[in-house]
């Protein structure tokens, strides 16, 4: 697939001794979502600004769709669609005006404009609003203004700070499923701290910490690190607790087993598998072959908030 | 080119517009509208001077552009910076002098509207008397091109500081200081202690001198450049203004 982002090594300092940035490279395909993870303070904002152009990097550059944004900013800027952090619009424009200043910056007219206007108020949902002012406007459609304005033009690039920051779970639901659907035939990069979302639209997570990338890939990949993930997690009556414990013990793919809690009715076992390896089925299946009554079963899965938190702080200090 | 004119006149628009969105528009013509009246009228004593021309009109101009002018060009950047959107305009297909650019000639037509609106005193004066109307045309030129020098020194300030009151005030003292320098009393006061050079040399800088050339009908091609090349040198550290500050 082709790569329509490729930053590298962008570094930002600001006043001489804060590094925002330092020394981020990241490609990202057609079809990718690209979950931009980090604490606050981070540096995600500044990667992306110097991704859009907006920021000058003090080093390395980003690629957009072959156009380098330093030495053809025009080109690679008509490139993307970016939503800025907070959503800055003119506020005392309505979103009618304001979409039409847009898309005749992004260099439409005519028919094309009045189409590429009513499918970017179409998908973002603006229908009921267009002729207010968007300084009146509720968090929530203030954000679908930015989100129109950014579609508008239907880039291959996607970038966008923070989509859904503020906004309820309704509206959450719409932005992610407005990304879901753009996802196939865009390269689309979207910074959060929300890390459900993350599992509910991105293909990819990249965390960064301290303007360093500390971890890249799926958000399985990441999850992977939390030492409990793939465990099989059983609830056995106290009788059968001796037998079950001897049974997961000679299977081979289980590095450990453990008691998690005893209590009065039922005992806490937990099998951690060698290498991430999937056991449950094998577990369930000799249980069964040995007559080994099994009140709960199931895998447990890593906390993306486990994750992250290890990674960026456990790094901190090094 | 073509791309570029475009994208001038699509961002000028877009300001103009803004201008009318608020009451500020409606506020600045009305007392730009009074206050040239009532210079010209009262403290200009316009009937009573028994002369059919606007001599008293246009030589309030610079002192009603220290105050308004600034009061126009302060939004320009200052707004854009504090309400973020400065991020939105600069990832747009657009160049940094181009949104510079467009920026001013929408303030510029702001203040020319402002101008167009006197034209009853210039009717009046025509039908009270026969004036040189020749002399009235350069006199309104020159204080739109004066207009647009304090103009390209408000907008360059503007984009210094997120703030607009302070935007106002700065602008507002540079250009006081532009007007000021052809004074006798300034004049005086740097004649006491520095070199010849530098004495004319701020007095050549006087918008007060320069426009007064212009109203009184000469056309001095020497004050025309003064004025455009005042306003290119302003707008183009506008430009560096944009670029370093636009982050912080």
């Amino acid at each position: 697939m082709t790569v329509l982002v490729e930053a590298s090594g962008l570094r930002k300092v600001f006043g001489n001794t804060i590094v925002a940035a330092d020394g981020i490279s990241l490609a990202v395909k057609k079809g990718e979502v690209l979950g931009f993870l980090g604490p606050n303070g981070a540096g995600k904002s500044t990667t992306m600004k110097m991704i859009t152009g907006f920021l000058e990097p003090d080093a390395g550059t980003s690629i957009i769709c072959g156009h380098d944004i330093q030495n053809e900013p025009k080109r690679a800027k008509s490139k993307i669609g970016y939503l800025p952090e907070g959503a800055p619009a003119y506020g005392e424009m309505t979103p009618a005006s304001f979409l039409a200043f847009i898309a005749e910056i992004r260099g439409f007219s005519g028919d094309a404009q009045k189409i590429r206007i009513a499918a970017a108020i179409d998908k973002a949902g603006l229908e009921g609003v267009l002729d207010q002012r968007i300084e009146t406007l509720s968090k929530g459609y203030k954000r679908r203004v930015g989100l129109a304005q950014a579609i508008l033009h239907d880039p291959p690039v996607l970038i966008m700070d923070e989509p859904t920051d503020g906004l309820d779970p309704n509206q959450k639901h719409h932005v992610r499923n407005l990304i879901r659907e753009m996802a196939p035939d865009k390269a689309i990069i979207v910074s959060t701290h929300i890390l459900e979302e993350v599992e509910a639209v991105c293909s990819r997570a990249v965390v960064i910490n301290r303007g360093r990338i500390v971890a890249d890939g799926t958000a399985e990949d990441l999850m992977r690190r939390v030492p409990y993930h793939g465990a099989v997690a059983l609830r056995i009556a106290p009788a059968k607790a001796g037998a079950a414990k001897e049974v997961l013990s000679s299977i081979g793919d289980i590095a450990k087993v453990e008691t998690v809690s005893k209590s009065e009715g039922a005992v806490q076992l937990r099998a951690i598998p060698k290498d991430g390896k999937a056991i449950a089925t094998e577990v369930a299946a000799r249980l069964r072959e040995k007559s080994v009554p099994v009140e709960e079963l199931f895998v447990e899965r890593g906390k993306l908030d486990d994750v992250f938190r290890q990674i960026t702080t456990t790094r901190e200090g090094a | 080119m073509q791309d570029t004119l475009e994208n001038i006149w699509i961002i000028a628009k877009r300001e103009f517009a803004a201008y009318f969105a608020t009451p500020l528009a409606g506020v600045f013509l009305t007392i730009f509208v009074a206050l040239t009246g009532a210079f010209t009228f009262y403290i200009g004593d316009f009937f009573t001077r028994g002369q059919a021309d606007l001599f008293p009109f246009f030589a309030y101009h610079p002192w009603l552009y220290l105050i308004l002018v600034p009061a126009v060009a302060m939004r320009l950047w200052a707004e854009e910076r504090k309400n973020g959107t400065i991020e939105l305009l600069m990832t747009l297909p657009v160049s940094p002098a181009e949104a510079i650019l467009g920026k001013f000639f929408a303030a510029w037509a702001f203040v020319g509207l402002a101008l167009l609106l006197t034209l009853p005193i210039w009717i009046t004066v025509n039908v009270l008397g026969d004036p040189d109307n020749g002399i009235i045309l350069t006199s309104y030129l020159g204080s739109l091109l004066m207009a647009g020098a304090f103009l390209s020194i408000g907008s360059f300030i503007s984009a210094l500081t997120k703030n607009q009151v302070i935007a106002f005030i700065l602008a507002a003292t540079v250009c006081f200081i532009f007007v000021m320098s052809g004074m006798e009393m300034v004049q005086n006061t740097l004649r006491a202690w520095a070199p010849e050079w530098v004495t004319s040399a701020v007095s050549a800088m006087s918008f007060l001198a320069h426009f007064e050339q212009i109203s009184r009908g000469v056309v001095s091609l020497q004050s025309i450049i003064f004025f455009l090349s005042l306003i290119v040198f302003a707008l183009f550290a506008n430009v560096i203004a944009v670029d370093q500050k636009k982050a912080a």
